[in-house]
């Protein structure tokens, strides 16, 4: 680090082009109904490497949820890996990618981005990023590395 | 023998940050009364006003979703784990 360097960092999303365009696809895919994911990362990093694509099993165009049985595995696979949940994102279908006060309730990883993708134009997806910590919503930057 | 019972990001404020921790009871209901002795504040974020299990947080006994298995009355025995996550989902 160098000694210019702020003492205080910006929060942002960094992500690669391969899994932006991913998330993509995969709530383009699911519409009308909504996706969701996570993209995980070594534990600390910050670093969103690992894609994960999950089943919403409510298959719902107002609500999503990760299975319970995949929701265990996908935690343990993480605990072995050291790794944890980067970003954690699901599609709007109908709406603004912004999250509901039902995102806002269940949000509990603090770490994590929660990324919103909205497909409500068909020709184009709104993608944007917050953090939500005690219920309080940040939106911030998207930084897209091409790869 | 204890049972082990590993704790969520978001409830380690509660355990001093440990990721896991020993608890008993004959019961999940109890395994979370004992905890809440140990961690106070722990049962009002697993367990709501009416008693019940709280629909933000996953439990699971051996891997085992307790919503099929009983819930908060689920036996234990010395030797189990109880695993808690947090529900990933919204709207």
């Amino acid at each position: 680090m160098s000694e210019t360097a702020p003492v205080f960092s910006i929060p942002v999303l960094t992500i690669d082009r391969a899994t932006y365009d991913a998330i993509v696809a995969h709530a383009r895919r699911d519409h009308p109904d909504e996706a969701c994911g996570v993209v995980t990362g070594p534990e600390g990093s910050d670093r969103a490497v690992r894609f994960i694509p999950m089943l919403n099993a409510a298959r719902s165009p107002t609500f999503y949820e990760f299975d319970s049985a995949d929701l265990l595995a996908l935690y343990k696979q993480m605990a072995a890996d050291d790794e944890e949940p980067i970003v954690i994102y699901h599609s709007h279908t109908a709406t603004e990618a912004y999250p509901s006060r039902t995102d806002i309730s269940y949000a509990s990883e603090p770490n994590a981005h929660y990324v919103l993708v909205s497909t409500r134009e068909p020709d184009s997806a709104e993608f944007r990023s917050f953090r939500i910590v005690d219920g309080v919503v940040t939106e911030e930057p998207v930084s897209v590395i091409e790869t | 023998m204890a049972i082990e019972v590993k704790i969520p990001t978001i409830l380690r404020t509660y355990t001093s940050g440990a990721k896991a921790v020993d608890g008993k009871g004959d019961t999940l209901s109890a395994l979370i009364d004992d905890l809440d002795g140990n961690f106070p504040g722990l049962k009002g974020r697993l367990i709501t006003d009416d008693g019940g299990l709280h629909r933000f947080v996953n439990v699971y006994v051996n891997d085992e979703d307790v919503r099929f298995t009983g819930a908060l009355d689920t036996a234990l025995k010395d030797g189990d784990a109880v695993t808690i996550l947090p529900a990933v989902a919204g709207g």
